[in-house]
């Protein structure tokens, strides 16, 4: 038995070793043909057509953009329902939220995908004739709505855990109901609601199908969200998905786009694990 | 001081009346949390600048009763409270009554030392600052933390956490951050429970000034400490208030066979 445990242990060890290494030895080769510094610093994405570019700021900043728009829609509005379903919510109405938020969760992000395209889009484009078809708007707006769900349920965790009596200490100083839920429970739920915020911002990153189908194809330096862009992930995803020759540059331009979306990603992880060490020692 | 009237009544119970001015008085009142009824028609009159204490067994129903005096028991679910409770000549429970603004007078200090997981000023700051406090912030604190005897102990390190202090500092800098709102009564729920007894014999010499400037009701299972620093003594019994009088007529010539055999240590 114990040895079987450490098998399924050693597995998931193996298997993280085993993308760590493709992704570096294919980057490698990629990294042979483009010097590392016009990958980062390079302005212009132009895998497919000659001159071939590869400068992978602008689907940094197309990532970036929806990253941002995401987190703008969905940690606030996470961290409020979560506030609700603790402090405000009357039990008839927490019962009805909370499996809401379940199904909201269990939507596939290819429907949010083209959700956003065939109803937020829409509604932009009625707001504004210059948006585009293909926008990050739309996409920045479905993947909020995407984390919002993980933002809500990790920050009810963590705002549970908020000891009664401190809560209390409050009420008996004359503080309202919105000052204690913002003055004393939500600092003293801040670590876990931070690494809420973190892996939802992580997630939204990360996020592939439901960019690719709003946001478009289009590698763009630009911070004007109603136009179309290209994430790091939408470009794995064209890539993929098309007759790119294996072995080519492009193929293995997917590679360093992977590599340094594993970075990132990575980055992520430890901030919220730091953080959440750091808030855990002022507030225990 | 220690002044009032002992009533006899018909069926033997004994009344006691603390001369007046009140700081608070419950009339016929009943706590019920959805079925079970947690106090019974108590009537008690508490009078300014006393300390009271309220003893009894587990479940006798005087922490409810202190809950109700500043209204804590609205926060819990299916807590109903009837009859009266007068504070500053208005019933608390009438419907016009705002109990946000009627815990700013009664303050409250709990059975576990609970500061706010922050620094040592801003624990004491930060009912003032919800309510619109606009006097002279440092004064405060350290007016308020010397009223709690804290003072010497914290002065060099307001800014760092009030969790990092010992247990029995930490319910000091509960009671400064209560103090600090200027109250007319402090309601305390044994607040020593969870002290050591150097830490406990502070707070009781604490309590002994404060009653200077404040009306203190403290809720103990400890009856030796109910002897020592108050002045009168309220003994409860499933939910009913068998005796009210002055704390050494309690203790030494109890009139209630119930009030007898607690004091006297047969149970509870």
């Amino acid at each position: 038995m114990k040895k079987l445990l450490f098998a399924c242990a050693l597995f998931c060890i193996l298997i993280t070793l085993g993308i760590v290494l493709v992704l570096l030895s294919e980057a490698v080769l990629f990294f042979e043909e483009v010097p590392l510094l016009d990958f980062i610093t390079g302005t212009i994405w132009a895998p497919m057509f000659e001159p071939k570019s590869f400068g992978v700021l602008p689907l940094v900043c197309g990532t970036f953009l929806i990253t941002c728009g995401a987190a703008i829609i969905g940690l606030p509005s996470g961290l409020g329902v979560g506030l609700f379903l603790n402090d405000f919510a009357p039990n008839w109405l927490r019962s009805i939220i909370k499996p809401v938020l379940e199904i909201l969760a269990g939507i596939p992000t290819v429907v949010y995908g083209y959700f956003a395209l065939t109803v937020v889009t829409p509604l932009l484009q009625r707001m504004s004739p210059s948006v585009e078809v293909f926008n990050a708007a739309s996409a920045a707006m479905v993947v909020g709505v995407m984390v919002l769900p993980m933002v809500a349920s990790l920050c009810d965790d963590a705002i549970r855990a908020v000891p009664r009596s401190i809560k209390e200490a409050g009420y008996a100083l004359g503080a309202t109901k919105c000052e204690v839920a913002l003055q004393v429970t939500v600092p003293s739920a801040l670590s876990g609601i931070v690494a809420s915020f973190i892996l939802a911002i992580s997630r939204a990153f990360g996020e592939t199908m439901a960019v690719t189908l709003a946001a478009g194809s289009t590698p763009k330096l630009t911070l004007n969200p109603f136009e179309s862009v290209q994430t790091l992930t939408a470009y794995i995803a064209q890539v993929s998905t098309g007759d790119t020759p294996q072995g080519s540059l492009e193929y293995k331009s997917i590679f360093a786009v992977g590599m340094l979306l594993l970075v990132v990603t990575l980055f992520f992880n430890m901030l919220a694990y730091y953080l959440v060490k750091r808030f855990r020692t002022v507030t225990e | 001081m220690v002044t009032g009237n002992t009533n006899m009544s018909g069926n033997g119970q004994r009344s006691f009346d603390p001369s007046p001015p009140y700081a608070l008085e419950a009339r016929d009142v009943n706590v019920s949390y959805g079925t079970s009824r947690a106090v019974l028609d108590v009537n008690l009159k508490i009078p300014e600048h006393t300390i009271v204490a309220l003893i009894g067994p587990s479940g006798c129903g005087k922490s409810t009763l202190l809950r109700s005096f500043n209204r804590m028991n609205d926060f819990v679910r299916g807590a109903k409270v009837t009859g009266e409770i007068l504070f500053r000549d208005s019933n608390i429970y009438d419907k016009a009554a705002d109990p946000v603004l009627l815990r700013r007078q009664i303050g409250m200090v709990f059975q576990k030392p609970n500061p706010f997981p922050t620094s040592i000023r801003k624990n004491i700051t930060w009912g003032p600052k919800i309510n619109g406090y606009q006097g002279d912030y440092a004064a405060l604190v350290e007016t308020s933390l010397r009223r709690a005897a804290l003072w010497d102990e914290v002065s060099g390190k307001l800014d760092e956490s009030g969790l990092a202090l010992s247990g029995g500092q930490q319910q000091r800098l509960c009671i400064a951050r209560a103090i600090a709102m200027d109250p007319d009564v402090i309601l305390m729920d044994e607040p020593c429970s969870a002290l050591d007894p150097s830490s406990t014999l502070k707070i009781e010499n604490l309590l002994l000034e404060l009653k200077e400037r404040f009306t203190i009701v403290i809720v103990t299972h400890n009856m030796q400490q109910a002897r020592r620093v108050s002045d009168y003594t309220a003994f409860m019994y499933q939910g009913e208030l068998v005796e009210f009088g002055p704390t050494d007529g309690v203790f030494e010539t109890p009139q209630q066979e119930l009030t007898r055999d607690y004091v006297s240590g047969r149970f509870g």
